[in-house]
C-alpha cells in the first residue's frame, strides 16, 4: 500500500482562475451575441478591439515587469469583454483601446494584478471614459435590428423614453451593447448559478433593493430594474470576487449598498444612470465591510456568555 | 561653507528631496493649479520667490527669534513675502493672477515653505538658506510644470496654450478634472520612486 504524507489541503477542487473565467465568458456569450446582433458591426468591432487591447496590455505588462505571463487565466479577456458590453454601440474604436489599457494597466496591474485590484477594472475604465468623453459615452442609438433608420440617436428609457415591458425585456431599447437584452443576461445568470460560480444573493438583493427604493422614490419598480445597466451590473460586475466582500453577511450589505446608491443616483442625482458609480463606491467600501463583518473563529469565546 | 556643499544643497531640492515627488509636500497647490502648464510654472515661481525671501530673512533672524514663538514669527515673515508676490502678480501679470486666484494667498500655508524655514533656514547661514530656497523652489516649479503639462496635453490638447493636435483630437476631459490631478500625481510619484530605486540598485 502506498501511503503518502503531505500537508493540507488534501482534497483540491477543480476550480481554477481559468475555469471560473471561462464560465464567466460562457455566461457573457448570450448577451454579447444579442448586443452584436442588435447593434450591428460597430458593436462587434468594439468587442474585438476591447478584448484584443486588454489581452495585449496584460501580455505587455507581464513582459515589461518580468512576471509570469498571466494572459492564460483569461481574466483580461473577461475585463475587455465586460468593458465593451458597457460601451454604447456608437463609441469610437479608440475609446475601447484607451478604456481597456486603463482597465488592465492602471486599475489592475499597478495595484498588483488579479486578486489585488480594489476596483472592478472594467467599471473603473468605464468611469474614466465617462468622465473624459461624456458626450460620446452617453449617446445611445436604437438597436439597428429593430430600426429601418441607420443609427438613430435617442434618449434611453431612463432619460424619459417610453418603453413597454416586453421591449425592455427583449432589448428593443437604446443602451450600452451588453445591457439591453434582459433574457440573454438572465440566461448567463442561470448558467453562473448552475456552475456555482456566483451565489444568488448579491444580484437578487441588489436588484430587489433598487426596485424597492425606486418604488419608494416614486418610479415604477419593474421598469427601473429592467432599464439601464442595473441587471447587467448586478449579475456580472457586482459579483466580481476581488472587489466584493468575502463573507455572506458582508455581501448582503454590499448588495444593499449598491441598490441604495443606484436608486438614489437615479432619483436625485444629475445622472440618469448610476450603476457604474454605485458599484465602484461599494468596491471602495469592501475592505471596510470585510474588516467589520469578520466571521467568528471556530472555538472563539463569546463575550459575556 | 564650501562651494561643493552649496551645489549639493541646491540639487537636494531639485532631485533627492524634491518637495513634490519625494517629500509629498504642498499637495494642495500641486493638485489644484496644475490644469495648465502656465499655471504650474506661475505657481512654482511665485512659491520660489517666497521661499528664497523667507529663507533669507528667517536665516538672518535665526538668533533673534525665541524658539517658543518661532512658528508665528516664521508665518509673519512668509506672509510678508506672499503679500509682495500677490501684489506684483496682480499689477504685472493679471491674467495669471486671475487663474491662480485663491491659491496665491494660500502659499502662506504651503508646507514646503514652513518646512524649509523650520528644517533649514533656522539652522543655517544666509547664503546656504538662499540656495536651499532656490533649489527647493525650482524643484517644486519643475514638478508642477511637469504635472501641469501632462494634464494640459491630455486634457486640452495643448501645452503652454499652444494647440498640439488637429481638430479631430478629442481631449480626455478627466485629466483636467480633480480626479485627473490625483491620477497624474500618483503615477508620477510611482514613476519617480521606481526610477530612484533602480538607480540606487545600480549604484550598489
Amino acid at each position: 500500500m502506498n501511503l503518502s504524507i503531505s500537508t493540507a489541503p488534501h482534497i483540491r477542487g477543480k476550480d481554477s482562475v481559468q475555469s471560473i473565467m471561462l464560465d464567466v465568458l460562457i455566461a457573457l456569450l448570450p448577451t454579447t451575441i444579442a448586443g452584436v446582433y442588435y447593434f450591428g458591426k460597430n458593436a462587434l468591432l468594439l468587442v474585438v478591439i476591447c478584448v484584443a487591447t486588454a489581452v495585449l496590455s496584460e501580455f505587455l505588462w507581464s513582459k515589461l515587469t518580468n512576471r509570469p505571463n498571466s494572459v492564460k487565466d483569461l481574466s483580461a479577456v473577461v475585463t475587455g469583454l465586460i468593458l465593451a458590453l458597457n460601451l454604447p454601440a456608437g463609441a469610437p474604436w479608440w475609446m475601447g483601446v484607451i478604456g481597456s489599457a486603463v482597465a488592465i494597466i492602471i486599475v489592475k496591474q499597478l495595484f498588483g494584478g488579479i486578486g489585488d485590484n480594489f476596483l472592478n477594472p472594467a467599471l473603473a475604465a468605464r468611469a474614466v471614459l465617462l468622465a473624459s468623453w461624456p458626450a460620446a459615452m452617453t449617446t445611445f442609438t436604437m438597436p439597428n435590428y429593430f430600426n429601418t433608420v441607420d443609427a438613430a440617436t435617442t434618449a434611453t428609457p431612463l432619460d424619459g423614453l417610453e418603453a413597454s415591458i416586453p421591449d425592455l425585456i427583449l432589448g428593443r431599447i437604446p443602451g450600452s451593447i451588453g445591457e439591453v437584452c434582459k433574457i440573454a443576461i438572465l440566461i448567463g445568470f442561470i448558467y453562473l448559478l448552475a456552475r456555482h460560480v456566483i451565489s444568488w444573493q448579491v444580484p437578487v438583493i441588489f436588484l430587489g433593493t433598487t426596485a424597492l427604493l425606486c418604488w419608494a422614490f416614486g418610479s415604477n419598480p419593474i421598469t427601473s430594474v429592467l432599464s439601464g445597466g442595473v441587471m447587467f451590473g448586478a449579475i456580472f460586475m457586482a459579483t466580481d470576487y476581488t472587489t466584493s466582500p468575502m463573507t455572506a453577511k458582508g455581501q448582503v450589505i454590499f448588495a444593499v449598498g449598491c441598490g441604495l446608491l443606484v436608486a438614489v443616483i437615479r432619483s436625485f442625482g444629475i445622472y440618469p444612470e448610476g450603476v457604474t458609480y454605485s458599484i465602484l463606491l461599494m468596491n471602495i467600501m469592501t475592505p471596510l465591510i470585510d474588516k467589520y463583518i469578520a466571521p467568528k473563529l471556530y472555538g472563539e469565546v463569546k463575550k459575556n456568555a | 561653507m564650501g562651494k561643493k556643499k552649496l551645489s549639493s544643497v541646491f540639487l537636494n531640492g531639485i532631485l533627492t528631496e524634491n518637495p513634490t515627488f519625494r517629500l509629498v509636500l504642498g499637495t494642495c497647490p500641486t493638485l489644484a493649479v496644475t490644469t495648465a502648464a502656465v499655471n504650474g510654472i506661475g505657481m512654482g515661481l511665485a512659491a520660489t520667490f517666497v521661499l528664497i525671501g523667507s529663507n533669507v530673512v528667517i536665516s538672518l533672524l535665526r538668533n533673534v527669534i525665541p524658539s517658543k514663538v518661532r512658528i508665528p514669527a516664521f508665518v509673519v515673515v512668509i506672509c510678508t513675502f506672499v503679500t509682495i508676490v500677490q501684489m506684483l502678480m496682480q499689477a504685472f501679470i493679471p491674467s495669471l493672477y486671475e487663474s491662480l486666484g485663491l491659491f496665491i494667498p494660500l502659499i502662506v500655508v504651503n508646507c514646503i515653505i514652513l518646512a524649509r524655514a523650520e528644517a533649514f533656514a533656522s539652522k543655517n547661514t544666509v547664503i546656504a538658506s538662499a540656495v536651499d530656497g532656490l533649489g527647493m523652489g525650482l524643484g517644486f516649479t519643475l514638478a508642477l510644470t511637469l504635472i501641469a503639462s501632462i494634464r494640459e496635453i491630455l486634457g486640452n490638447g495643448s501645452v503652454f496654450g499652444i494647440q498640439l493636435f488637429g481638430e479631430s483630437f478629442q481631449p480626455m476631459l478627466l485629466m483636467i478634472l480633480p480626479a485627473g490631478g490625483f491620477l497624474t500625481f500618483g503615477l508620477m510619484i510611482g514613476l519617480v520612486n521606481f526610477l530612484s530605486e533602480r538607480t540606487a540598485k545600480r549604484e550598489g
